[in-house]
């Protein structure tokens, strides 16, 4: 016998379904959170209310906007490589990669001004404030700190993509890795759109 | 099949040794894997049970003072749930026998089972260093809850990290096998004419999947509050400890289901086996197994009644905890007419099987006296829940993964045990079960107190009477574990089908060569035909 498990057959429809299967994990993850966020929401919502308005709405929205962007990018990658354009599918998901840069750019500035003022977990000057006012920025803190990682885990991912498609691992007829590759990304979009309406617009 | 195949366990890779093993992405080996660390955690938990029990001998301090206690049951959770319990029959046996069932060379994903296997010895590794490392063995039970654990002063963050990763790899493990039964079952094999262990693997994989996730998160919280003092469930920064019981029940109720499913899933494989008769209900079993997984969703309040929920949820919880029993008595039902008029091979996987049955009954039955409000306030924190949930989850998970190690040996290995030694040693280990948990149910009933190194005199005969059980299993378990370890290399040559079984397993050579089937099977008839 000289079978070996080397020779693997593929499957593309196998490793979608395994994607979405870790997608619905990764959103009960997040879900976990949101129940939290919505008790307190609930339990201090005056507080919520003014803690909010400390946010800046206009980095939030450009950083809604630039991952938005990305996710556009990322799409259109997918069909550039289902058409063989190989050069443009690596424009594409450079563009994608520098987008989520940028996100991150933005996200350290919004953060460093937030840890200037004080308003960071077990700060004096938070401590100082009401139970709603810690519990605020404990989430902040918290939630936007872990779709942080998930949006680095997610730039990693497309770097190796990106190395794939350059040595043409990826191309025109098998493209299941770029393609999950933006399931991911849409994943990282999805829930900021999630976090950005709930942290920064609440009224 | 020709005589000069080579097994999987004589397979020479790329790798010689125990590399061969480590890094084989080979289903087979991996099980192997699992069920050699599995069963070194299991003996490490077995020993700090014993301990306790030498402890709870007499009142007062016997061996050990109340913080070593503390530690002690705390270890014994850690280890006996979140590396042997919820991994078990999955990891090993659905590792080993999922793909040959459904007719499949390998699971879908073969290299990631590899990672799940070795993300499972990183998370052991994280947790257990809690014992060495830092400030001292944790002591907050493995429920961690909070606020204790979050001012506890002991090592805390690596257990809460171990579980963590552990939680990691066991949604890996449900993903793959999910994805597997979706894409790999062999041509005319419909979901309908799928073995039971499968069926009862793809219910687990959806809980490992979608409850995981939400333990995953509360751990990473209660390590953020800890590290960042972040005041989630700290009632002095505004958090709520009751909102972590929620979430912690949110997944560890579903989690039980992750450990009973699957050992549901082996009890409908060797009851039919034995007793050479088609399984009673096919279509009952799979529905019960996903409609479990479904409620079982929906029932963790009934940990909290003692926590002060409101009077509506107490009624809404208890009613689902009962709606939750019916599907696992529906399955009772449909093993035990089973063996109705069959012919019934009282063979030692056979024994273990009844026992299981016999044994889930009590601890099934002896749930609904803590689903029901009114008497869990009674018995809630005291022995005679430790009682009902070593009945349900070591009488049924344990047993079962012992009557799937005595049914699927002979196929693993090649070989077959000795079945006189195999018998008395399920003998003694029953008789030792039985005398180790009964006295609980008494013992709690009277009031006793779970948790503490220390009780009260007039609860030390039903004690003693329980440590002296607890020394007969395990004379059981060595008497198991030499006969089997013995026989793995020393016992008689296994023919492919020792027991009669119908399924896939038995049709491949014992051992199954490492591609498993020369050519894919087609499937024309139902599992379980006979005659």
């Amino acid at each position: 016998m000289e079978h070996n498990h080397a020779i693997v057959h593929r499957d593309d429809e196998a490793s979608r379904i395994g994607m979405w299967l870790f997608i619905f994990t990764e959103l009960f993850l997040f879900a976990g959170l949101f129940l939290v966020f919505i008790v307190y929401r609930y339990k201090y919502s005056e507080s919520f209310h003014l803690a909010s308005k400390e946010l800046n709405i206009t980095i939030g929205a450009i950083n809604s906007i630039v991952l938005l962007l990305s996710g556009m990018t990322i799409g259109i990658s997918h069909v550039a490589i289902q058409k063989g354009n190989k050069k443009l599918t690596l424009y594409l998901l450079a563009i994608t990669i520098i987008l989520g840069i940028v996100f991150l750019v933005n996200k350290y500035f919004e953060w460093r001004i937030k840890f200037e003022h004080g308003l960071y977990p077990g700060s004096v000057d938070l401590l100082a404030l009401s139970k709603g006012d810690i519990m605020f920025f404990g989430l902040y803190f918290f939630m936007t700190g872990l779709h942080a990682l998930h949006l680095i885990a997610g730039l990693a991912f497309i770097s190796v993509v990106f190395g794939a498609v350059v040595r043409e691992k990826v191309h025109a007829t098998k493209f299941a890795l770029l393609e999950n590759c933006g399931l991911y990304w849409h994943l990282v979009d999805l829930v900021w759109l999630f976090l950005f309406p709930l942290f920064y617009l609440i009224n | 099949m020709d005589q000069n195949y080579v097994s999987y366990l004589d397979y020479q890779g790329k790798y010689k040794g125990i590399r061969s093993w480590i890094f084989s992405t080979d289903h087979k080996r991996i099980a192997l894997l699992y069920l050699y660390s599995i069963v070194s955690f299991f003996l490490v938990g077995a020993t700090l049970g014993l301990l306790m029990k030498l402890e709870l001998i007499a009142p007062g301090r016997t061996i050990m003072g109340a913080q070593t206690y503390n530690g002690l049951f705390t270890l014994h959770g850690i280890t006996m749930i979140f590396l042997v319990v919820i991994p078990g029959i999955p990891a090993v046996f659905g590792n080993f026998f999922l793909p040959i069932l459904i007719g499949a060379k390998d699971v879908a994903f073969p290299k990631l089972n590899l990672l799940s296997w070795w993300l499972y010895v990183t998370g052991a590794v994280i947790a257990l260093s809690s014992q060495f490392m830092g400030s001292g063995p944790p002591d907050t039970g493995w429920t961690f809850y909070a606020p204790y654990s979050l001012m506890a002063p002991t090592n805390v963050i690596a257990a809460l990290l171990g579980a963590f990763v552990l939680g990691f790899s066991s949604i890996l493990t449900g993903l793959n096998f999910i994805t597997t039964i979706h894409r790999m079952r062999a041509p005319g094999m419909k979901w309908l004419k799928m073995p039971l262990f499968p069926w009862s693997l793809y219910a687990t994989g959806w809980i490992q999947l979608l409850a995981t996730p939400i333990i995953g998160i509360t751990l990473l919280m209660v390590i953020a509050e800890r590290l960042f003092k972040i005041g989630f469930f700290n009632p002095a920064l505004g958090g709520d400890p009751v909102l972590y019981q929620h979430l912690f029940w949110i997944y560890s109720h579903p989690a039980v289901y992750i450990m009973i499913l699957p050992a549901m899933g082996v009890i409908s494989e060797v009851i039919p086996t034995f007793s050479h008769k088609t399984i009673f209900g096919y279509k009952a079993i799979v529905f019960s197994s996903l409609a479990i997984a479904f409620v079982g969703y929906f029932v963790w309040g009934h940990h909290m009644f003692a926590a002060g929920l409101s009077s509506q949820s107490l009624f809404a919880f208890s009613f689902l905890t009962f709606i939750v029993a019916i599907p696992s008595a529906v399955k009772v039902f449909n093993w035990v007419a089973t063996m109705y008029k069959g012919s019934i091979d009282r063979q030692t996987p056979f024994l273990w099987a009844i026992s299981f049955i016999f044994v889930f009954m009590i601890g099934g039955l002896s749930g609904l006296f803590l689903g029901s409000p009114a008497t869990d306030v009674h018995l809630h924190d005291t022995a005679f829940v430790v009682g009902h949930f070593h009945f349900i989850i070591f009488g049924g998970t344990g047993f079962a993964f012992m009557a799937a190690i005595h049914y699927w040996f002979p196929k693993i290995y090649g070989r077959m045990y000795d079945t006189s030694w195999a018998n008395k040693g399920w003998m003694i280990f029953f008789t030792g079960f039985l005398f180790l948990y009964t006295p609980m149910f008494y013992l709690g009933l009277t009031g006793m107190p779970r948790r503490s190194y220390d009780y009260l005199p007039q609860y030390q005969t039903p004690n003693i009477i329980s440590s002296l059980g607890s020394i007969v299993m395990l004379c059981g378990l060595a008497i198991i574990i030499m006969n089997l370890v013995r026989s793995a290399s020393h016992g008689v040559k296994a023919e492919s089908d020792p027991w009669g079984g119908k399924t896939l397993e038995w049709q491949v050579p014992s051992p199954p060569p490492l591609e498993n089937f020369e050519e894919i099977p087609a499937i024309t008839n139902g599992p379980y035909e006979y005659k």
